[in-house]
């Protein structure tokens, strides 16, 4: 059954790039639309497009306005776009270890007690979910996962932390997330893990694709610190389980 | 071996380059030098290729010392004075500083960021094909964070090649061009209009990161959160208190405000140059204006070679405009390309 898609939208960037947009929210079937019109760029080169970007619900496309203009571009995305959607594309599945609550994921208590359940439960939860990362941003290695338990959706904190630890793993909203690099964040932590989605020096450089399947394992504490040492020297302590 | 070394530097000073490309959908910024224009100007002068990287210096001044041989520098982007060891130099030119000679830059005039390329380019050690600093990610070098005092920048020895000079285009004064989206829909119609006559000024907390704008307030159809999308250089968001952002070399590679507008890829490096607190406008052009721009820009880039001139007498009359400086009169040692010898009138002003 081939279903109709509905057409993107093809917004203009400027003058050097095209939003390809499948929806204005988060949506898990518009996200699967951006990565498959990805796939394609990235399988059968268009000329002109140097860099494209996906997001939760759109891609964006790059290109030399030297060598492509809008028009011609806009049209051949529109038509890569109506393309059927793959339903068993082959996806790299990572398991991720995560030290869950106390100082590794100083919200823990408050989440569980915002839901009315137990920190276990939030644990079991956010530990049994099966996601896939939708879009990797805001600084480098910071994936945002789609597939996280409704039960756990919450909004984020009304005041943003100014400095959260490398290794994050956080809840905010509809998504789950891994944090890379140190930084600000207004979500939900739940633990931390010796993972270095982005690590220089490291090859590969990043270890996560947008589109890549994620699950979670808890790992204790000490546990934790020994990873965390190997990872520091450049081990990926991130096991891969299917590709 | 040569160096630079630096021994005083404002802030927002940074090795800048093309920029890091490809690893935008890892939420990797591409950083780069916010006028491409004068990077490449800068280098050319010097024999460099276009985009590599040179000194970005923001608009308070800087001092630099030349170590262990001579090393043959060039000048562009936003005006200042100038001088080697007291002797004026002039913007738009290539100067070797001899072993041991200071190269002292003033506030910019007129202008944001100016570049310092050096002959044979700086050494170091490239990631993604860069060493353009982004602070933020802890990338760049020789050094991953603004330059200070004591640093140190390696290079090749001065090669003695002749000076020279480049042409560039006369300045252009006229509205920063923009086309409209991707999300100018989330705005009525008369909150466009708002957007595009009014004067704007950009607010002295900007940085590399992003421009604010100080004007009136854009008010959203639907309010200002939306769902994180792309975003490029030049995208002009609109946050809950509507001013405007424009996002600028060092932005977040996606954004969850709505972006009423995009500056046209020509205008970037201009629009880079507007000093906080001047009062500017922007202009709505077709999209077909704007990659006719974008056609043209790359054309001036690519002629950058055959723009290069001698520099002769009558450009450089160092002796006179030394001599009008220490007069006191409002001659301007970086504007020698189009000084003309003052008047005894003028310099008896004092």
């Amino acid at each position: 059954m081939a279903a109709t898609l509905s057409p993107p939208r093809i917004l203009p960037s400027g003058d050097s790039a095209i939003t390809v947009e499948f929806s204005r929210n988060i949506d898990d079937a518009a996200n699967q639309r951006v990565l498959a019109l990805d796939r394609t760029i990235a399988n059968e080169p268009v000329a002109g497009i140097t860099e494209t970007v996906p997001t939760y619900r759109s891609l964006l496309v790059h290109y030399d306005p030297v060598l492509v203009d809008f028009d011609a571009l806009g049209k051949k995305l529109a038509a890569l776009a109506q393309r059927p959607v793959p339903t068993t594309s082959k996806s790299r599945r990572w398991r991720i270890p995560v030290t869950y609550g106390g100082e590794h994921g100083i919200d823990l208590e408050d989440v569980a007690r915002t839901l009315k359940t137990t920190p276990d439960d939030i644990v079991a939860r956010h530990v049994g979910g099966d996601y896939r990362v939708a879009m990797i941003g805001f600084s480098p290695g910071w994936s945002y996962l789609s597939g996280l338990d409704s039960f756990l959706h919450m909004p984020r904190r009304p005041n943003p932390r100014l400095l959260t630890p490398a290794g994050t793993i956080s809840i905010g909203g509809v998504q789950a997330g891994i944090q890379c690099l140190a930084g600000p964040s207004g979500w939900h932590l739940l633990g931390r893990t010796p993972v270095r989605t982005y690590q220089l020096h490291r090859d590969p450089t990043f270890l996560l694709e947008p589109g890549d399947r994620v699950t979670f394992s808890a790992v204790d504490a000490k546990t934790f610190a020994e990873l965390d040492r190997a990872a520091e020297n450049g081990e990926i302590v991130a096991e891969l389980i299917a590709s | 071996m040569s160096k630079l070394v630096i021994a005083s530097i404002g802030p927002a000073s940074s090795v800048q380059d093309g920029g890091r490309h490809g690893a935008q959908r890892y939420g990797l910024t591409p950083s780069g030098a916010m006028d491409q224009l004068a990077l490449a100007a800068a280098n050319t002068l010097v024999g460099n290729a276009p985009s590599a990287a040179a000194i970005e210096i923001g608009p308070f001044g800087a001092v630099f010392n030349a170590r262990g041989g001579a090393v043959r520098v060039a000048l562009a982007g936003a005006p200042r004075n100038a001088d080697i060891a007291g002797r004026a130099v002039a913007l738009d030119t290539s100067m070797t500083l001899a072993d041991g000679e200071t190269l002292t830059l003033g506030f910019a005039r007129g202008g944001s960021f100016s570049y310092v390329a050096i002959e044979g380019a700086i050494a170091g050690e490239p990631v993604f094909g860069s060493l353009a600093v982004n602070a933020r990610a802890g990338l760049g070098s020789p050094y991953p964070r603004p330059l200070q005092p004591g640093d140190e920048l390696e290079t090749q020895a001065a090669s003695g090649a002749a000076e020279r000079r480049i042409e560039l285009p006369g300045a252009v004064d006229g509205p920063i061009r923009v086309v409209l989206g991707p999300q100018d829909d989330e705005f009525a119609d008369a909150e466009k209009e708002l957007f595009l006559n009014s004067e704007w000024k950009i607010s002295a907390t900007s940085d590399r990161m992003g421009y604010r704008l100080e004007g009136p307030a854009i008010k959203h159809l639907h309010g200002h959160n939306i769902v994180s999308d792309g975003t490029v250089n030049g995208s002009i968001q609109v946050p809950g208190i509507g001013a405007p952002i424009v996002l600028m070399a060092d932005r977040g590679i996606s954004g969850g405000y709505p972006k009423i507008a995009t500056l046209i890829s020509a205008d970037f490096g201009r629009f880079a140059q507007v000093p906080a607190g001047k009062a500017f406008r922007f202009k709505a052009v077709s999209m077909a204006e704007a990659q006719g721009e974008a056609r043209k820009f790359a054309g001036l880039l690519r002629s950058l070679p055959d723009r290069l001139r001698p520099i002769e007498a009558f450009d450089l009359n160092i002796e006179a405009l030394r001599d009008a400086n220490v007069a006191g009169s409002a001659v301007s040692a970086v504007d020698a390309r189009t000084w003309q010898t003052p008047s005894a009138d003028a310099l008896a002003q004092d």
